[in-house]
């Protein structure tokens, strides 16, 4: 293990943030902010039915208009009318139809684009695409799921039986296992469709660069170096030729984990044109444009002694595709697919998952992907098998985790899990939450009636992240790998350049890459600065999602800053006239040991290895560092998380009255930074699991189109948190630390829905469908109350 | 074409526009000041918030005719150089932001919040900036950076 984070002086620190003076003070380079000479505005004609064959396209009147400079349908775009590739064909029978940037035939979903009109301004474009027109031959819309998979459902893709793309076995041996069992719990869960709800919506520029083949594309992207490989192999473009920049991005949460139409079509018609394309989606366009996330049916048993101890869990899934498939469609259920026995020890694991085309926008990673739908199902179930058998849900916990003197442990789903303190988490969860009272408040408000009930929520949840080891990655079918790469670089007047393939959007990877690098260095925090989200300038990288930039990437941050030291010894032992294994390095310089006085910076060495006066024989001028490292396992983050849920039976409104969470990140770069990523995702798992839902009618048109109708949550809606860490360091990450960007998406959601549901437990609700708006609370309390009359 | 004279961050700005135009696109677009930012097309974001005479507006809800012969304060303008106004400062010592795509909007109704009510309750500050939205925070230290700008601004809790 490494002794960085005992020594070092920057690490483990609050620092304040290094981003933060140009975003308070609105110096900032969003891709709308980008104005080129000559640019033309791309406006997309789409879609406004589900599912209909596309009859007629008359571009004439647009074409005709002042301003406008193109107007193409696929037909005329031609072979420039590449494809949207989808990376990961989870079985080798996926069912993976075409994606063209331009749709031909039919259109599959209301927003599915059918042509793209070029103009001077933005306005003209708008202008333009109303005037293209469109002849639509209606076709019956596939919605929902169920019927989707039922015989005799119309088909989205004719290629695709049954609407399915692929269906996917993991595990088995239920049966046997769970023969004997006392207690069978089977529910189904549905978890909603929701949008990733980055503030600033998608952006494109594509430029020309003068007189080299180079072309530019700015992109709101959380993968540029992911989108230079898929634009390049998707376009013909010789790769060598693709800059891909992500400059400042207002937010990602997965759904800038993607390589979109809007991308390509710019980049194509930019080439085409000759001339800067610029596209910046309106709030109401991103709703139908960009991808949604979860939307799964969950057919769940979970089985157990009449002492509570699981024997198995059975997992059935329909997971919604949507009408193509995107960047990494299929396999985001299948993220979740080794996390639904989640911490608990049990015999047999069996799952299924059935990937479903329907005329709805493609689904794809949204802040857990996967995961938090794996989460849900489990920790649900948990409480669900505990009121069965009248025991405490967290003594049914406790009964069944992996203690904490069992790691390393390799579960039922076959993962293994390095490090873990349940235990600890939970202590002080509990200690910061208060149980004892709030379950006494609860028990007299029950006693006396009380119109507003008291509910308890638990979820003692895991994830695997920090993706991924590429080995792994590859069994899964997934095409590319999980590595990450640092270049460091010592400049001559002593300051760093540190080059890393992630891609921030908000994680304020500037400031704590440059405390790892400090740590490591001994040099100060302000001298370094971080390069990133530009091939140009960082040409290897593997982006940010799935809570990786710190778990893979801080690793090969640190091998990069170990290998500038090793790569300045020769030259200061040079100097210093000494073997360079008479040398330690400390705080910056090495100085021989035993000699404290003779000693050299490593500014100095920077600038002597720029001058090249005087280095000994074979070293080269320049000092740098650089590594690619493949993560050896994914980090399993851990946590409590306690929510004390007050329910009005009368109106079905409900409030988080108390919320406490404590993570076990491992060893934490940034403890402030740490906190804030909790603190957003518990926010956007909250908003899952109360305010948010994506609803489409029966015809496939969809209800929420704004976010007048889609409802993020506000400072109004939720609460204070109460946060703390445990740290048990992770044994398989060089730093000892794990993925935290996701941790509170995960976990949050079913610690809310568990409390609402056992605030209604004694009416007999057993569950209540997300998101709990008091409409969806009081239905479940007048459906309980019809039940039991 | 309708004139219009506007001070914007201490300079005055003559301009022609169509009368159409929302202030939020002709400060960006004919101005250049490209710190105020648009996040939806239904005035429920707050992202594109600016002082208008000294009260917080949603520019995407403001006609640039509207803003003739007023005075209009943005992210920009509320502190000059390498000044740092009271709440941009809370922000930072908070970690009150993380993209900060919401944050221009974020700080200008904090401004205006504070200048209304100098010592707000936190339940003050949600409601009072609950027409500005952030997917990042969870509004968690949003509140506390509010709460902590009022302290430096001598307001007391």
């Amino acid at each position: 293990m490494t002794d960085i984070l005992e020594t070092g002086t920057a690490i483990g620190r609050p620092i304040r943030r290094k981003e933060d003076a140009k975003l308070l003070h609105g110096r900032t380079n969003w891709t709308d902010n980008i104005q080129l000479p000559g640019t033309v505005h791309m406006g997309l004609v789409r879609s406004p039915m589900a599912h209909a064959r596309i009859a007629k396209v008359d571009l004439s009147a647009a074409l005709a208009m002042p301003g406008v400079v193109g107007a193409y349908d696929a037909a005329s775009l031609g072979d420039m009318n590449a494809n949207v590739l989808c990376v990961w064909p989870v079985t080798d029978d996926t069912v993976m139809p075409p994606f063209p940037a331009l749709t031909g035939d039919k259109v599959r979903h209301v927003g599915d684009v059918v042509a793209v009109v070029l103009a001077t301004s933005a306005t003209l474009a708008e202008d333009a695409i109303a005037a293209v027109e469109v002849e639509y031959e209606p076709l019956p819309a596939v919605v929902n799921m169920v019927d989707a998979v039922s015989p005799g459902s119309a088909l989205v893709h004719d290629a695709a039986a049954n609407n399915t793309s692929y269906v996917y076995n993991l595990g088995g041996g239920y049966d046997e296992a769970t023969a004997t069992a006392d207690v069978v719990v089977k529910r189904r869960f549905v978890n909603q469709r929701i949008i990733a709800g980055y503030m600033e919506p998608r952006a494109v520029v594509a430029a020309p660069m003068g007189m080299s083949d180079e072309i530019t594309v700015w992109s709101a992207t959380q993968i540029p170096h992911v989108l230079r490989v898929v634009l390049s192999l998707s376009t013909g473009i010789p790769e060598q030729n693709l800059r891909i920049v992500a400059p400042d991005v207002g937010g990602g949460f997965g759904g800038k984990l993607q390589m979109y139409r809007e991308e390509i079509l710019a980049l194509q018609l930019a080439r085409k044109l000759g001339r800067p394309v610029k596209w910046n989606e309106t709030r109401s366009e991103d709703m139908v444009a960009s991808h949604h996330g979860r939307d799964q049916i969950q057919d769940l048993e979970l089985a157990a002694t009449k002492d509570g101890k699981l024997l198995g869990m059975k997992v059935d899934l329909l997971a919604n595709m949507g009408a193509y498939l995107q960047i990494i469609t299929p396999g985001t259920p299948l993220l979740g697919m080794f996390m639904f026995p989640a911490i608990y020890k049990m015999d047999a694991y069996q799952f299924r998952c059935t990937g479903v085309f329907t005329n709805t926008t493609p689904t794809d990673a949204i802040r857990g992907a996967g995961r938090p739908e794996a989460t849900f199902a489990i920790e649900r179930m948990m409480d669900e098998l505990a009121a069965e058998l009248g025991v405490d849900p967290m003594e049914l916990r406790v009964k069944n985790w992996i203690q904490h003197h069992e790691f390393p442990f390799t579960t039922v789903a076959g993962l293994t899990y390095d490090t873990g303190n349940y235990e600890a988490a939970t202590a002080r969860a509990l200690e910061l939450f208060g149980m004892e009272e709030l379950r006494a408040e609860q028990k007299a408000r029950r006693d006396s009636g009380d119109p507003v009930q008291l509910g308890i929520g638990i979820s003692t949840f895991t994830e695997m992240c920090g993706l991924a080891p590429s080995r792994t990655l590859g069994a899964l079918k997934y095409a590319a790998g999980g590595w990450e790469h640092c270049t460091i670089r010592l400049l001559p007047t002593g300051k760093v350049e540190l080059v890393t393939g992630t891609s921030p959007h908000g994680q304020g990877h500037e400031t704590a890459w440059s405390q790892i690098a400090s740590s490591i260095l001994g040099i100060p925090i302000e001298d370094i600065d971080v390069i990133h989200s530009d091939t140009g300038r960082a040409p290897y990288g593997m982006d940010t999602y799935g809570s990786r930039s710190l778990a893979v990437g801080g690793q090969a941050i640190k091998k990069a800053a170990d290998r500038v030291i090793e790569n300045a010894r020769p030259i200061a032992a040079h100097q210093l006239e000494c073997a360079a294994s008479d040398l330690e390095f400390r705080d910056g310089a090495f100085s021989v040991k035993g000699d404290p006085d003779k000693s050299v910076t490593l500014g100095a060495l920077a600038w002597a290895a720029f001058s090249a006066h005087n280095l000994p024989d074979g070293i080269e001028p320049m000092i740098e560092g650089a590594a690619t490292v493949d993560p050896e396992d994914f980090s399993y983050p851990h946590g409590t998380h306690l929510a004390a849920m007050e329910v009005d039976t009368e109106t079905g409104k409900v409030r988080v009255r108390k919320y406490v969470c404590v993570d076990d990140v491992g060893n934490q770069v940034n403890p402030m930074i740490v906190e804030g990523q909790v603190h957003g995702g518990v926010a956007m798992g909250i908003g899952q699991a109360l305010y948010e839902g994506v609803e489409y009618d029966a015809d496939g048109n969809l209800l929420t189109a704004s976010l007048a109708d889609y409802l993020i949550p506000s400072a109004a809606d939720l609460p204070s948190f109460i946060t703390d860490r445990t740290v048990t360091p992770s044994t398989t990450h060089s730093l000892g630390t794990k993925g935290v960007g996701e941790a509170g998406a995960i976990a949050s959601t079913p610690a809310i829905i568990n409390g609402i549901v056992d605030a209604l437990r004694p009416m007999g609700v057993t569950d209540v469908l997300m998101p709990a708006s008091p409409q969806n609370v009081w239905r479940a309390i007048q459906a309980a109350k019809g039940a039991s009359a | 074409m309708q004139h219009i004279s506007v001070m914007v961050d201490g300079t005055r700005y003559d301009s022609d526009v169509e009368p159409r135009t929302l202030l939020v696109h002709w400060l960006r677009n004919d101005l250049g000041k490209v710190g105020t930012v648009v996040g939806c097309d239904t005035s429920n974001c707050g992202a594109c918030t600016v002082l208008l005479d000294g009260r917080s507006v949603k520019s995407c809800s403001v006609l640039a005719v509207q803003a003739d012969g007023c005075e209009v304060t943005t992210i920009q303008g509320l502190a000059t150089g390498d000044d740092w106004h009271p709440v941009q400062t809370a922000f930072k010592e908070c970690h009150g932001l993380q993209c900060g795509y919401c944050t221009p909007g974020m700080v200008m109704s904090a401004v205006d919040l504070l200048s209304e009510n100098p010592s707000p309750t936190e339940d003050e500050i949600r409601d009072g900036l609950h027409g500005n939205l952030c997917r990042c925070t969870g509004y968690h230290n949003i509140v506390k950076s509010v709460q902590y700008a009022a302290d430096l601004m001598g307001g007391s809790k």
